[in-house]
């Protein structure tokens, strides 16, 4: 990945700025936290972290409105946590206890709130895109002027369901924005070793679908991206696709040993790509924050993800009873 | 104040491991994302991290030291200039420590099946075929609720590939009724999107063989998500066509997943025999908050019965329906099976066997109980199915009544299948590859030891 080509100076309000920076470092704070706790023992299973990811998701965040929908992949801790759900039931579900939002049967990948529109949290690589597309359907079908915006990644992008799914969204006309977040790994395999057609963004093309590539490391590229894709759905043109560049700082899981590349390249990008430190250098060359300033959300942002933590420690695990409820609704 | 570094979980799985290089040293500053050791798990070698800033006062566990437990503190940060021994530790905080099962044993809520009310006296009955039957309970359903539509491969158009559809394009309009690409997976997750997104899909298989291409979007999305999601986000939605064999199509288009999508929690199952059933119970899934699997099958399409000419008229799920009664053997059926079991039934009188013939009607809910009262009185069970035989519905059937009647038993239950192959193309072979009339005749005459 280049260096930023220029330095923006973006027409952006002192509050946009600090809500971005202070919403994606809130999304690292908790990973972090996750992180450790999943050492502990306390989080279970597969945990898949965000830490570096932030501005995608943050950026396009800043882009919605209320009432429109969101869907991802199991990478999905940050989506939630910039669409509005409470840390503390995140991080509740993440050590599967009955203050989670699944009351703790569903974990890290599959968490759902229908207040926030958060449609999940799918465990199945690409399931979601479909599923994303159907949201889109059922709020043209209804009427409304919701949008959908629909995650996968790089490696769910070889996902035959997904092309089937560009077909229909644009034979329908559906308002969704498929964003690829183009992490660069899928799990261990790099995007130059799955494809010969690298340009992800470009395969709507077939099915006549617009779309572009997006630094993902610039949350004001993103929502700049996003403000385009939204207006291109509400204004009844269909289906747009943002390929957001990113990089994921961590294993694919907590497991990943992470051989497949080099530490010195994740240093790099960390050095000279991380989306906070961008924003953090915004704001203080800016001067629409001071170091202090900047430390005191800091210390904010550690109080609501400690509170988080220990919510997800003390909240108690669900009844035994819960083993067979949720299994039907009443018909 | 200090705090203890501890010996990370690094997988799933792990409960120990070797702490195979430190990368620090005593008196070394790190930061937050510092990799400060080496740590071998069952797996892979995997760099550790550290979470939090601070001075590294102290190593505990010495490099090369093997089988050191997740949680044991490895290492101690102090801030800068803090002595080691002046400072007091933060104590490691509690491991997990998953909660002993109660004593009382957790068991399943019992399910309420609502009784099938009587037919009102008088009520007119109309003969239809079963096709007729099932496009009746589409309209009907569409015309009381705004949100429900169909969507399959040639449902609009074409009228249906099997005209089970046929005119609901001309009243519903191409909004409603809606023909998709040939893309079984694409559509059928679009679907369960649709019905996350407050619709109520009604989705066409041209048969249950192509929806396999869909069957993950069927399992992982849409009957798993509302247990996942704590009981949030349920998925209303209908997966209906001909399953089975038909004629003389051969491997690929000639299965039935009653057993299949019957072992599934969260997926409701119906696979109905008569017209007045397929309405009724079709109405009913169309009006079911859950996914239903509605399997249907081609040689019974044109088949005509009685059906109720009654507004409103539905079909409850999980009561099965006894055809005929009867007291020396009890015949379990479902689907297409019914018609050999009935045909059976009045062989079998002739020759002064008393059949009781029990159509299942839906498989999940499946009624024993209405089974289990039969055999009490029969004491003999055969059942019927098209499906293979290892895992069947009547292996199910078998052992549900084994566990809860064995003294009733008085001849080991029969389990009459489809044969255990691939279904062949040749109409001599294909023939033998059916259960028959014959099998289930022969069948109830070797459990009443004639």
């Amino acid at each position: 990945m280049a260096a930023r080509k220029t330095t923006k100076k973006p027409n952006i309000s002192k509050q946009e700025l600090l809500e971005y920076y202070r919403e994606m470092l809130l999304i690292r704070r908790f990973e972090e936290k996750a992180g450790q706790l999943y050492g502990m023992g306390l989080i279970g299973g597969f945990c898949h972290l965000y830490i570096g990811q932030e501005a995608v998701v943050v950026g396009l965040e800043a882009a919605a409105s209320e009432g429109d929908k969101r869907v991802t992949s199991y990478r999905d801790h940050g989506h939630m946590l910039a669409c509005g759900m409470d840390p503390k039931g995140v991080m509740a579900e993440l050590t599967g206890r009955e203050g989670g939002y699944s009351k703790g049967k569903g974990g890290s990948m599959h968490m759902f709130s229908k207040e926030k529109h958060f449609y999940g949290g799918h465990g199945i690589v690409g399931a979601q895109v479909p599923i994303g597309a159907g949201l889109a359907f059922a709020d043209k079908y209804l009427g409304n002027d919701r949008v959908t915006f629909t995650y996968f990644g790089d490696g769910a992008a070889n996902q035959g369901q997904v092309y089937e799914t560009y077909n229909m969204a644009e034979l329908w006309t559906l308002p969704v924005i498929f964003v690829i977040e183009n992490n660069q790994y899928a799990m261990g395999t790099s995007v130059s070793r799955s494809t010969k057609s690298p340009s992800l963004w470009e395969r709507g093309a077939a099915y006549g679908i617009p779309g572009e590539e997006v630094d993902g490391m610039d949350v004001l590229a993103v929502k700049a991206a996003g403000e385009k894709a939204v207006a291109h759905c509400r204004a009844g043109k269909g289906p747009y696709i943002l390929e957001v560049k990113t990089y994921r700082y961590r294993g694919h899981s907590m497991s990943d040993p992470a051989k497949y590349r080099t530490r010195e390249e994740v240093q790099k990008v960390r050095e000279q790509r991380d989306a906070i430190e961008h924003v953090r250098e915004l704001l203080l060359t800016g001067k629409h924050a001071t170091e202090d300033d900047l430390k005191a959300i800091d210390k904010d942002i550690k109080a609501i993800v400690n509170e988080a933590a220990e919510f997800s420690k003390t909240s108690p695990e669900p009844a035994l009873s819960e083993l067979y409820t949720d299994i039907y609704a009443d018909a | 104040m200090a705090i203890e570094v501890l010996m990370p979980a690094l997988s799933p799985t792990m409960e120990e491991g070797t702490l195979a290089k430190w990368l620090v040293k005593e008196g070394d500053v790190v930061s937050s994302g510092d990799v400060i050791a080496e740590i071998e798990t069952d797996k892979a070698t995997m760099e550790f991290e550290a979470v939090d800033e601070g001075i590294v006062g102290k190593i505990i566990i010495a490099e090369g030291t093997d089988n050191v437990k997740v949680n044991a503190p490895i290492a101690v940060l102090i801030d800068d200039g803090e002595e080691l021994s002046a400072t007091p530790i933060a104590s490691a905080p509690a491991t997990a420590e998953p909660s002993a099962p109660a004593a009382a044993p957790v068991t399943p809520a019992k399910i309420v099946i609502p009784e099938e009310p009587d037919l009102p006296a008088g009520t007119d009955m109309k003969t239809q075929t079963v096709r007729e039957a099932l496009r009746d309970a589409m309209a009907e359903e569409m015309r009381g609720n705004e949100n429900v539509f169909l969507m399959g491969e040639e449902v609009a158009e074409y009228q249906g590939a099997y005209k089970i559809s046929q005119g609901l394009l001309d009243e519903f309009g191409a909004r409603r009724v809606i023909d998709t690409p040939i893309t079984e997976h694409g559509f059928a997750g679009l679907a369960v999107g649709a019905a996350f997104g407050g619709l109520n899909p009604i989705v066409e298989f041209m048969t249950f063989n192509f929806a396999m291409q869909a069957i993950d979007q069927i399992i992982n999305s849409a009957a798993k998500t509302l247990y996942m999601s704590g009981g949030q986000m349920g998925c209303p939605i209908v997966f209906r066509g001909p399953n089975g064999a038909a004629a003389r199509v051969a491997a690929q288009h000639s299965q039935d997943y009653a057993a299949w999508y019957a072992h599934v929690p969260g997926l409701k199952v119906a696979m109905p025999y008569s017209a007045s059933d397929a309405k009724g119970l079709l109405k009913s899934a169309i009006r079911d908050p859950n996914p239903v699997i509605f399997l249907e099958n081609e040689i019974l399409y044109g088949k005509s019965f009685d059906v109720p000419a009654l507004d409103g008229y539905t079909v409850p799920f999980g009561k099965a329906r006894i055809w005929r009664e009867g007291s020396d053997v009890t015949i379990v059926s479902f689907g297409i099976g019914m018609t050999y079991a009935l045909e059976a039934a009045d062989r079998l009188a002739k020759d002064g066997i008393s059949a009781e013939v029990i159509d299942l009607r839906t498989l999940r809910p499946l009624d024993t109980e209405t089974v289990i009262r039969s055999v009490q009185k029969t004491n003999r069970c055969v059942t019927v199915e098209e499906g293979f035989p290892v895992c069947s519905i009547g292996n199910h059937i078998s052992a549900v009544l084994m566990q809860q009647v064995f003294d009733y038993l008085d001849a080991p239950v029969i389990n009459l299948t489809g044969k255990d192959v691939p279904m062949p193309y040749a109409a001599n072979l294909e023939k033998l590859a059916l259960v028959t009339t014959d099998e289930v005749v022969e069948a109830a005459k070797t459990v009443t030891y004639r």
